[in-house]
C-alpha cells in the first residue's frame, strides 16, 4: 500500500469508513447507540481492541499457518477484548455495568476480523496499528452520530444531561419512542451513508 | 505467509493458546481484587442511595459505616446470632444453592422466579442518631424480568409500611427500555408508597401508564415503563414475593409487633 500514514488514519473516517462503506459492524451500532455515553466507551474498546489486534497479527504475520489462520486471529481478538474487560471492571465499573454484554460481542464485531484478515495480515505493524486506529474512529465517528440523534430525540438528552426538557417530566419536548428501539438505528446509517456518498461520488457503487 | 506442514499448525496455535490463557488468567487473577472491591462498593452505595443517604463526593464507607448490617431468619423473622453466621462473610446468593443455606421454591410459589431460596438473609438497618431507634431497613429483592435476574434494594421506613427508597443495581433489561428500572428519576417515584393495605395484603404494584396521584389506589401504585411491560410485571412480581409470607413479610410483622409491644 503507498498510502501515508495519516492518509491511513484519516480515510477511514469518511472515504472508507467501515460502517458507511463496508457496512461492516452493523451490529453493535444498532446495540449500543441509544445513548451517548455508552457509544462513546464502545468506541474507544472498540478502537484499542482494533489497533492492537491488527498490530499483534501483523507482528505475527509470517508465522500463522494459512489454513488455521481465521482461528488464530480470533483468538488473538477474544484475548484483547476479555483483557478489555477485566481491565473496565477493575477500574471504571460504573461503565462495565452499562457495557457489560456488548463488551464480549466486540469480539463478533465484524471490523475487528475484517481488518485483521483483510490489511494486518499483508502489512507491517505500524501502518496496521494506523489502521486499526483509524477505522475505529471511523466506526466511533458513526456511532456517536447515529447516539446524537437517537438520544436527542429519543430521550431528550446528550450524555445523560437534559437538553429537551419531556412533556413526561413536564417539559415540552415529546420524545420519539421510536429512536429508543435499536432499530431505528438502521434509518438513520443509511441517512449517514446516503448523505456521505452524495458529498464523496465514489463510494457509490459501480452501476 | 508461513509453510503449511501440519505440525507447523499446531505449534503456533498451541503456542498462542497457551500464551493467550496466561494474559486471560493473569488479568483475571490479578484485577479480582480490585473488581470485587469495586462490587461491594456499587452495591454499599446502592444500599445508601435506596435509604436516600448518599452524597455524591463523600467516601462511601464513611456514609456506610453507623449503617448495621443483620441476618434474618426469612421463615420465622427472626435475627440470627452472629456468632451462628457471620454478615461479614455470608453470602445469600451462595448459600441459596446449597442444600443446607437455601430450598428449592415450588412453581406456585415461585413468583419471581427464582427456582431456590435462601434461608437467611441480610438486613441492613438505619438508626436514629438521638435515639438509637430503627429508623429504616434496607432490603436485598431479587426476580426474574424479561431477560435476566434484577437485583434492588428496597428501603423501608420503621412502620415496615412505607417505602423510603429503592436502588435497582444489576439486571440485564433492554437498555432504553426495561433498563430505565436504573433511572433515578423513576426509582424516586417509589418515595412514600405504601406496601401493604389496612387488612396486611401486599398491594403494591408497577402499573401501566402514569399514576393518577388523586386515585384510591395511588399510595400502591408505581409509574410503569413504556415499553418494558414485562420488566415492569417481573418488579411487580419480585415485590410481590419478597414481601409476602416467602419473604420479609414475616420479618417486617416482629418489627411491627416489637414497636407497638
Amino acid at each position: 500500500m503507498a498510502e501515508s500514514k495519516k492518509e491511513l488514519l484519516l480515510l477511514s473516517i469518511f472515504q472508507r469508513n467501515p460502517i458507511a462503506l463496508l457496512v461492516l459492524g452493523i451490529c453493535s451500532a444498532l446495540a449500543v447507540t441509544g445513548q451517548m455515553s455508552t457509544a462513546f466507551v464502545m468506541s474507544v474498546c472498540v478502537t484499542l481492541v482494533v489497533a492492537f489486534s491488527n498490530l499483534i497479527i501483523s507482528i505475527v504475520r509470517f508465522q500463522i499457518p494459512n489454513s488455521v489462520r481465521i482461528g488464530i486471529q480470533i483468538t488473538v481478538i477474544a484475548t484483547l477484548v476479555i483483557l478489555v474487560d477485566q481491565i473496565l471492571k477493575a477500574y471504571s465499573f460504573e461503565l462495565s455495568k452499562q457495557l457489560s454484554i456488548y463488551v464480549g460481542l466486540i469480539i463478533t464485531n465484524c471490523i475487528v476480523m475484517g481488518r485483521a484478515e483483510g490489511f494486518a495480515m499483508n502489512n507491517p505493524p505500524i501502518p496496521s496499528f494506523i489502521d486499526g486506529l483509524g477505522n475505529g474512529l471511523g466506526y466511533g465517528f458513526i456511532l456517536m452520530s447515529v447516539a446524537f440523534v437517537r438520544e436527542l430525540l429519543g430521550a431528550g438528552t446528550l450524555f445523560g444531561f437534559e437538553i429537551l426538557p419531556l412533556t413526561t417530566n413536564g417539559g415540552w419536548y415529546m420524545r420519539n419512542g421510536m429512536l429508543v428501539l435499536p432499530a431505528s438505528a438502521f434509518f438513520l446509517i443509511a441517512l449517514i451513508i446516503w448523505i456521505l456518498r452524495t458529498f464523496d461520488p465514489e463510494q457509490q457503487e459501480k452501476k | 505467509m508461513a509453510d503449511e506442514s501440519v505440525a507447523k499448525s499446531f505449534y503456533s496455535v498451541l503456542i498462542l493458546a497457551f500464551v493467550c490463557s496466561l494474559l486471560v488468567a493473569g488479568a483475571a487473577v490479578g484485577l479480582r481484587p480490585m473488581q470485587e472491591a469495586n462490587k461491594l462498593k456499587d452495591q454499599r452505595k446502592n444500599i445508601l442511595y435506596a435509604a436516600g443517604l448518599y452524597e455524591p463526593g463523600t467516601s462511601i464507607d464513611e456514609l456506610f459505616k453507623p449503617i448495621e448490617t443483620k441476618i434474618v431468619n426469612l421463615s420465622t423473622g427472626k435475627y440470627v446470632p452472629e456468632d451462628q453466621l457471620s454478615p461479614e462473610s455470608y453470602d445469600q446468593l451462595k448459600a441459596a444453592l446449597t442444600a443446607a443455606g437455601g430450598r428449592l421454591l415450588a412453581p406456585d410459589q415461585d413468583l419471581a422466579g427464582l427456582r431456590r431460596l435462601e434461608k437467611y438473609s441480610l438486613v441492613y438497618l438505619v438508626r436514629n442518631k438521638k435515639d438509637g431507634e430503627i429508623s429504616q431497613i434496607i432490603l436485598p429483592v431479587r426476580g426474574k424480568g424479561l431477560w435476566s435476574t434484577m437485583y434492588a434494594y428496597v428501603a423501608v421506613d420503621a412502620d415496615a409500611n412505607t417505602i423510603r427508597g429503592v436502588s435497582f443495581y444489576e439486571h440485564g433489561e433492554t437498555p432504553g427500555l426495561g433498563g430505565e428500572i436504573e433511572n433515578r428519576r423513576w426509582q424516586d417515584g417509589w418515595q412514600g408508597k405504601k406496601l401493604y393495605t389496612a387488612d396486611g395484603k401486599m398491594e403494591l404494584k408497577v402499573i401501566k401508564g402514569t399514576v393518577d396521584p388523586s386515585g384510591q389506589q395511588a399510595p400502591y401504585q408505581i409509574d410503569g415503563l413504556s415499553g418494558a411491560t414485562l420488566t415492569a410485571n417481573g418488579v411487580s412480581k419480585l415485590m410481590e414475593f419478597w414481601f409476602g409470607e416467602h419473604g420479609f413479610k414475616p420479618y417486617l410483622k416482629q418489627l411491627r409487633e416489637n414497636q407497638n409491644g
